[in-house]
C-alpha cells in the first residue's frame, strides 16, 4: 500500500501539486486521471522519486520514502516496476536483453534461470518470438508489452504506468489494459496508472483519483464515477458533445455493469 | 554566473558518478562496448587524417627548405616532433571532440528525452555511474593508443610523401632518429589523457542534462563539439606551458 499525505510540489514559484492526500491499495488498479497540465505526471514522478516533493510524505508499506537517502531509496526502487509513456526501452539492446537487464543488474540467478524468467515474462505479455529484435524493429504496442515484461521481471510489489495507452489503437489499448489488470491481481501488486483514456478508466479503474489544477478533486471507484455530481469531473468525463448527448439520451443513467 | 552554475553541476555529475557499481560485470560490459565504439569506430578517420597531415607536413617543409642549405634529413626530424608533440594529440583531439563528443552527447540526450535514464533510475541503477563512468574510463584508456597510432601513421605519411618528393628513405630515417627526446612522448601521452577526459566528460555533461526535444539534442551535440574543441586547444596550451 502506498500512502500520500499533503504532497506539494513547486517548480521555482509555480505550484504544480497543491497538497494531495490519498492512498493506493495493493492488488488493485489505481488510476490517476485528469486533464493535461493537471499535475498527473509530476505526481507519479514524485511517487517514484524521480522528483523530490516540496513538502508532504509518501509511504511505501509503512516506510517513509520521502525521508530516505538516495542509497536507501534504491532498496525500494528494486521493488518498483515502471512502464513509461514511450516504453523507454534501451535502443542498443534486443527485446531479450531489455527484459533481462534488471535481472543482470540485481539478481544472482544463473544464465539459464534468467533466460527462463525472461521467456516466461515475454510469454506472459503474449510476445513470443521477438527475443532477438531491437526496439526499432517492433510496433508501438509490442514495445509497450516489452516495457511491461521488463517492469515485472523482478516481481515488483509496485507497478507504475505512465499513459500506457498513448499512441495505441483502441484494440491494442484494450489488450494492454487487460494485461495490466490481470498482472495486478495475479501478483497482488500495487498498480498505479496515470491516464486520460476513458476506456481504461471505465474498464479497469478499481480506484480513481481525479486531479484538477494540482488538487485532488475527487476519488472513488469507476462505479461511483458516473454517479458523481462533481461538475469538474463531469466536464472531464463528458468532454465531447457526443458523450454529453449520449448521456442526455440515456436520461443521465449511464451505469456500469458490475 | 552561468559558468559557475554549470561548472558546479558538472562537478556534482562527476561526484555522483563515483559510486559502487550495482553489478561489476554489467559495468565491465558497458565499458567494453564504449571502448569498441570510441576505439574501433574512430580508427579510420584518425588514421586517414594523420596519414595525410604527416604527408602534408613533410611536403611543405621540403618545399620551404628547397632553396636553403638545410640538410634533407631534417624533414624526418620535423615531421616526427610536430606529429608527436602537437599534431597527433591536438588534431586527433579535435577530430575526436567532433566524432566521439557529438556521439556521446546525442546518445545520452536521446536516452534522457526518451526516459531511458529515468528508467535506469527507477530500477535502482545509478545512471551517472552506469552511463557516464564507462564512457570517461573508455576514453581515457582508448584515446592515448589512438593518438600514438596517429603519430606513427603521420610519421609514415611523411616518409611516403618525402620519398615521392625525392628525398631518400635513408635520410628521412636519419632525421627520425636525430635528437630524439623520449620526453616528447610523455608530453603526447599527458595531452592525450587530458584531452580524452575533457572530450568525454564535457560531452556527457551536455547530453545528460538535455531538456526538451530533438532540437535540443542537436544543440547539446553542437555544444559538446564546440566546448570540447575549445578545451582541447586551451589545455594544449596549458600542457605546453607546464611541460616544455
Amino acid at each position: 500500500m502506498i500512502e500520500v499525505k499533503d504532497l506539494k510540489k513547486s517548480f521555482e514559484d509555480k505550484a504544480i501539486l497543491k497538497g494531495i492526500t490519498t492512498s493506493f491499495e495493493a492488488g488493485k488498479t489505481n488510476l490517476i486521471i485528469g486533464t493535461s497540465g493537471s499535475g498527473k505526471t509530476v505526481f507519479v514522478k514524485c511517487l517514484v522519486g524521480l522528483l523530490t516533493p516540496t513538502s508532504g510524505t509518501i509511504t511505501y508499506d509503512g516506510i517513509e520514502f520521502t525521508a530516505l537517502s538516495q542509497r536507501e531509496k534504491k532498496d525500494i526502487r528494486t521493488k518498483i516496476g515502471m512502464l513509461f509513456q514511450g516504453s523507454a526501452l534501451f535502443d542498443s539492446m534486443t527485446v531479450e536483453e531489455n527484459v533481462m537487464f534488471p535481472l543482470n543488474m540485481f539478481s544472482k540467478m544463473t544464465a539459464k534461470e534468467k533466460m527462463d524468467r525472461v521467456n516466461f515474462c515475454l510469454e506472459r505479455v503474449n510476445l513470443v518470438g521477438a527475443n532477438k529484435k531491437y526496439p526499432a524493429e517492433i510496433s508501438g504496442g509490442m514495445m509497450k508489452r516489452v516495457g511491461i515484461a521488463r517492469a515485472i521481471v523482478l516481481n515488483p510489489k509496485y507497478l507504475f504506468c505512465d499513459e500506457p495507452n498513448s499512441g495505441l489503437d483502441p484494440k491494442t489499448a484494450l489488450v494492454i489494459d487487460e494485461l495490466l489488470g490481470d498482472i495486478t491481481h495475479e501478483y497482488n501488486m500495487t498498480t498505479i496508472i496515470n491516464t486520460h483514456d476513458m476506456n481504461s478508466v471505465m474498464g479497469m479503474g478499481e480506484k480513481i483519483v481525479f486531479l484538477h489544477q494540482g488538487y485532488k478533486e475527487w476519488e472513488g471507484t469507476r462505479h461511483q464515477l458516473l454517479e458523481s455530481d462533481n461538475e469538474t469531473l463531469y466536464d472531464f468525463i463528458f468532454a465531447s458533445d457526443f458523450l454529453k448527448e449520449l448521456r442526455k439520451g440515456a436520461g443521465q443513467s449511464i451505469k456500469l455493469s458490475k | 554566473m552561468k559558468f559557475f552554475y554549470h561548472f558546479g553541476k558538472y562537478l556534482l555529475m562527476m561526484r555522483d558518478m563515483l559510486t559502487r557499481p550495482e553489478n561489476l560485470h554489467m559495468y565491465w560490459k558497458e565499458l567494453l562496448r564504449q571502448m569498441n565504439g570510441i576505439g574501433v569506430g574512430s580508427l579510420i578517420i584518425i588514421g586517414v587524417i594523420s596519414l595525410f597531415v604527416g604527408a602534408v607536413t613533410a611536403l611543405q617543409f621540403a618545399y620551404q627548405m628547397g632553396s636553403t642549405f638545410f640538410p634533407d634529413y631534417l624533414i624526418g626530424y620535423i615531421v616526427r616532433d610536430t606529429m608527436i608533440i602537437e599534431l597527433a594529440p591536438t588534431l586527433s583531439g579535435l577530430v575526436l571532440a567532433g566524432k566521439v563528443g557529438s556521439n556521446m552527447a546525442s546518445e545520452l540526450g536521446t536516452m534522457r528525452i526518451s526516459e531511458q535514464i529515468d528508467a535506469l533510475e527507477i530500477m535502482g541503477v545509478n545512471p551517472n555511474g552506469y552511463l557516464i563512468m564507462p564512457k570517461i574510463i573508455a576514453a581515457i584508456f582508448i584515446v592515448p593508443p589512438l593518438i600514438v597510432l596517429a603519430a606513427l601513421l603521420g610519421i609514415y605519411g611523411g616518409y611516403w610523401a618525402a620519398e615521392n618528393y625525392g628525398i631518400s628513405p635513408a635520410n628521412y630515417q636519419k632525421g627520425l632518429l636525430y635528437l630524439f627526446d623520449p620526453f616528447n612522448v610523455v608530453i603526447m601521452t599527458v595531452k592525450s589523457v587530458i584531452f580524452a577526459f575533457l572530450i568525454a566528460s564535457v560531452a556527457c555533461y551536455q547530453g545528460f542534462y538535455v531538456k526538451g526535444g530533438a532540437l535540443d539534442i542537436g544543440r547539446a551535440s553542437t555544444r559538446a563539439v564546440v566546448y570540447g574543441s575549445i578545451l582541447v586547444i586551451f589545455f594544449d596550451y596549458i600542457v605546453a606551458l607546464v611541460l616544455t
